[in-house]
């Protein structure tokens, strides 16, 4: 089936989320939407599934001008997409999950449940997806509930399907196996839009990149293009993407997290006796698929979770700080950026001064004297606020607007300049540039290499990215369902790596 | 592939064990073994089984009220133990040794309550079926409504709507068929008010179930005491409906006049759950409810429309809750009373949660309170030397047995609450 989206134009308020775009698909073609986080193309791909109306423009298939009211029209027309956030139903089964909508029935209304199992098992089987149709899909891995959305998909007939960042969620052995799935769809005829802001996977398996810069379409490229080129046009100005490292030694041990065990919020083991040490002047990354215990592990240094009792002890230069509070972990030593920073890492609806001094309130904090006998010192706040704008290049209207209007990469730079000019010997990272845009993961790197270079932090980076984390770190240790699979040297290849976020030991 | 397919994230069995339930269940055992058993009365206990002029009549059970705790607390004791070894090999204590247990313990307060006088078993059992119809009618409301995602605290307001209308409209036409009927479309209607209020315009749905509440216990004491009060003849007078009782199966011994002996509000109730339930799991309608109630915007994106889904689901739990308000009215009492739904429909919405938005489950709660508030009743008559204010603890205690059976969370449907709007 042939696609074409002609002139579509979707604003939300005064922002033009898309800008008069254009976009064609051939049959068995794969088409890369590339991008940066905020650039227009989910919301592209929302008017094209009928989630979204468009305010200009039309759709072509088959060059005929279609109109889709709804999710169910776009479907009915061939177009399936798979969804960066999965649309499944976790207490559901995969066959219930895959015949909602279109549920074979038998007498009285009721489900044939073993109809809805056979039409899994044949995309299934057609594909080698190797997926179950009566596995809950809350107890599968993410890389096959991806798969559960593409057999949604196909078993609705689609000719095109719309992938959104479908590599997020995946290890890089699961990144490759995907990979060779949209190739194969492909050759059997499905066109596939395949929306991403990771240049290297582009270049693999895309017949045609098309690039989006603020909602418009600034260009088109071949895969054959370098890196380097397709981020200068992702960015509109020129990139570099390599971090400066200098070779040195680390000093002494820090932080030593030794034999700790914690439960997640469900009660479950998430960190299982692990054990880690983190010297100054280094960065130790912390890789790994994302919910394998990094957040677990994180809060626990932080103190905001418990040990399990009797598992083990984190100690700071050689003290145990298991007493500690987390207010006095922060002062003592500590500087935390959340991985969830709209969550956990800012208040949106306080200003930048408020959001800075959040965690420097008491009159005896090592930090700036922001509080003076329980007062507030509007002036010095100010100050350091405007200080600490102008050092991580937040661009924001004043130190008095709120932090919820800051984009991505601002909010990510704001708490970092909070975190970073408080005293502290340890930093601790999660997820630095997740949804950050490339021109500030440069920055947002660069301070982090100064730390280790200028001021001897002991930094730990949590990263699901292993470009970031094969950039930065000194060491690299692999953690896969809450134990670290081994540490290895950051001259480590990516396949040792993958292998490793599997579960499998160097 | 890489990654084995392996069920959980981390195994299940990291799970922490609780000893909770065996904890629970030591110290009632303990309870019936010193207060009921050694310091209980020896005086003759008689449990009577079949009502009297019953044609298949099993022998009245007597026996003295302390030895009979004394055997009971044994026969807890090693539940108690059976569930406490259970816990420490790591396993899930059933939630059917915890109704035994529950159970048993019951019957040894009745014996001991009974001491020298005699347990009209029969009575009992028909009178707890009789007053959890309603209850379970109004959680099978909130059930469905919850299970699509639309939190219904107004089922007091629903129960109490449909007892009114029942009665006033089973009084004028003189038809109680058309009492059920009105009290189903009334409640449905009122049900439609919380449905749009919740889906369309967005409202606070905690808010908006308090409020239908408040406004029907208001609307319905004003009614009742300008109009109901003084024309009580014509307007709220309409009767019950006949026990009927099914041959054969209404002469089995104990259980056969409790269940098969009923007006046929109760018998309403044996197929509305059944049905519930059927509707809810088997069929597509329900599939794409569950669906709705979960993951709204993943079943939007398979062409399910939420609102209308989440609207005529909740207007359809809000009919069934109507019919356990004509329960109340038509089904039992025999006219409308102010505020007669007197809370039952707060115990229905903890009986949601307590039954784990399951029909089945949610039944079984209800009777257990059901079985509570007759308890209190009957315990007062033959008793009157033990404070009112413990036989009232009494469903409390049940209740909390039941729930120590309960392993894990219980987990509500994962969007219920949250209102669904598109971008």
């Amino acid at each position: 089936m042939k696609l074409e989206l002609r002139g579509i134009t979707k604003r939300f308020g005064s922002l033009v989320a898309n800008d008069s775009i254009n976009l064609t698909v051939q049959p068995g073609e794969i088409v890369s939407l590339l991008g940066e986080n905020g650039a227009g193309k989910s919301t592209l791909m929302n008017v094209l599934y009928g989630l979204y109306q468009a305010d200009a423009g039309e759709i072509l298939v088959d060059d005929k001008a279609t109109h889709f009211k709804g999710p169910g029209d776009a479907m009915a027309a061939g177009i399936g997409m798979v969804h960066q956030h999965f649309m499944l139903i976790p207490v559901f089964t995969v066959a219930e999950n895959v015949a909602l909508g279109h549920e074979p029935t038998k007498f009285a209304g009721q489900i044939d449940l073993s109809e809805a199992r056979t039409r899994v098992k044949e995309i299934s089987d057609k594909f080698g997806f190797n997926v179950d149709p009566d596995a809950l899909v809350r107890d599968l891995p993410v890389g096959v509930q991806q798969r559960v959305e593409i057999i949604k998909a196909l078993s609705r007939n689609a000719k095109t399907l719309v992938l959104d960042e479908p590599t997020a969620v995946l290890t890089p052995q699961e990144t490759d196996e995907l990979m060779s799935i949209m190739k194969q769809l492909a050759s059997s005829g499905t066109s596939i839009i395949f929306i991403t802001h990771k240049l290297r996977e582009v270049k693999e398996v895309a017949d045609r990149i098309v690039v989006i810069r603020l909602g418009k379409v600034v260009g088109e490229a071949k895969p054959t293009a370098t890196a380097s080129e397709l981020a200068s046009m992702m960015v509109g100005r020129e990139v570099d993407l390599t971090v400066e490292r200098s070779k040195k030694a680390p000093g002494e041990v820090v932080l030593s997290v030794s034999n700790i065990s914690v439960r997640d919020d469900r009660g479950q083991l998430a960190v299982d006796a692990l054990s880690l040490d983190v010297r100054a002047g280094e960065v130790l990354a912390i890789a790994g698929v994302q919910g394998n215990g990094q957040t677990e592990l994180a809060e626990a240094i932080v103190g905001l979770r418990k040990l399990e009792k009797g598992s083990g002890e984190i100690k700071f230069k050689g003290a145990n700080i298991e007493h500690k509070s987390v207010r006095h972990r922060l002062d003592d030593f500590l500087s935390y950026v959340p991985e969830d920073r709209k969550k956990d890492g800012l208040i949106s609806e306080f200003t930048l001064e408020e959001n800075l001094m959040l965690n420097q309130s008491y009159d005896d904090d090592r930090g700036a004297e922001f509080v003076n006998r329980g007062l507030i010192n509007a002036k010095v706040l100010e100050a350091e606020t405007e200080k600490a704008i102008k050092a991580f290049d937040v661009r924001t209207q004043g130190s008095k607007s709120l932090a919820g209007q800051l984009s991505g990469g601002n909010q990510q730079k704001l708490v970092l300049a909070r975190e970073m000019s408080r005293p502290h010997d340890v930093l601790l990272v999660s997820q630095p540039t997740r949804g950050v845009d490339v021109g500030s993961i440069e920055f947002i790197h660069d301070q982090i290499m100064q730390e280790r270079d200028d001021q001897q932090t002991a930094v730990i980076l949590i990263s699901t990215e292993l470009d970031e984390v094969l950039a930065l770190a000194d060491r690299i240790a692999v953690m896969y369902r809450g134990r670290i699979v081994g540490i290895v040297s950051a001259d480590a290849t990516r396949e040792t790596l993958g292998k490793m976020m599997a579960g499998i030991a160097a | 592939m890489a990654i084995e397919v392996t069920p959980g994230m981390f195994s299940s069995q990291q799970v922490k064990p609780s000893m909770k339930a065996g904890l629970v269940m030591a110290a009632f055992t303990l309870l019936t073994l010193i207060t009921f058993g050694f310091g209980g009365n020896p005086a003759i206990v008689t449990f009577q089984l079949t009502e009297k002029g019953h044609a298949l009549s099993v022998a009245d059970f007597a026996v003295s009220s302390s030895g009979f705790a004394l055997l009971v607390g044994g026969l807890m004791g090693v539940i108690t133990l059976v569930a406490t070894a259970l816990t420490i090999l790591k396993r899930v204590v059933p939630m059917w040794l915890s109704l035994i247990f529950g159970l048993l313990w019951v019957s040894a307060l009745l014996g001991w309550l009974a001491a020298g006088n005699v347990v009209p078993v029969s009575f009992i059992l028909s009178n707890a079926v009789v007053l959890a119809v309603p209850i379970i009618l109004g959680a099978l409301g909130g059930v469905i409504s919850e299970r699509v995602g639309v939190v219904n605290i107004a089922i007091e307001g629903q129960l109490l709507t449909g007892a009114f209308v029942a009665s006033v409209i089973g009084s004028v036409t003189d038809n109680l068929w058309l009492g059920v009927l009105a009290a189903a479309i009334a409640s449905a209607i009122l049900s439609m008010a919380l449905a749009s209020l919740a889906i369309k315009y967005l409202v606070d749905q905690i808010i908006i179930g308090v409020l239908i509440n408040l406004l029907v216990i208001g609307v319905t004491n004003f009614l009742y005491s300008q109009w109901l009060a003084n024309d009580g003849q014509n307007v709220n007078y309409p009767g019950t409906f006949d026990v009927l009782a099914i041959p054969y199966l209404s002469e089995i011994p104990i259980i056969g006049p409790a269940l098969f002996a009923n007006r046929v509000t109760v018998y309403l109730c044996f197929i509305l759950v059944p049905l519930v339930w059927f509707m809810l799991f088997r069929t597509k309608l329900g599939l794409r409810a569950r669906a709705v109630g979960e993951h709204p915007l993943a079943a939007d994106t398979v062409g399910i429309n939420v609102a209308r889904t989440r609207f005529w689901w909740v207007t359809a739990g809000g009919a069934i809750a109507g019919i356990g308000g004509a329960a109340l009215s038509i089904g039992n009492v025999g006219a409308f009373g102010r505020e007669m739904s007197g809370g039952l429909g707060f115990i229905a919405l903890a009986v949601v949660i307590l039954g784990r938005w399951q029909p089945f489950y949610v039944s079984a709660a209800a009777l257990l309170f059901g079985f509570a508030i007759i308890m209190r009743v009957w315990a007062n008559q033959v008793s009157p030397g033990i404070p009112t204010d413990f036989i009232t603890m009494v469903p409390y205690v049940v209740t909390l047995i039941a729930v120590t059976g309960f392993a894990g969370k219980v987990r509500p449907p994962a969007a219920s609450g949250e209102p669904y709007t598109k971008g």
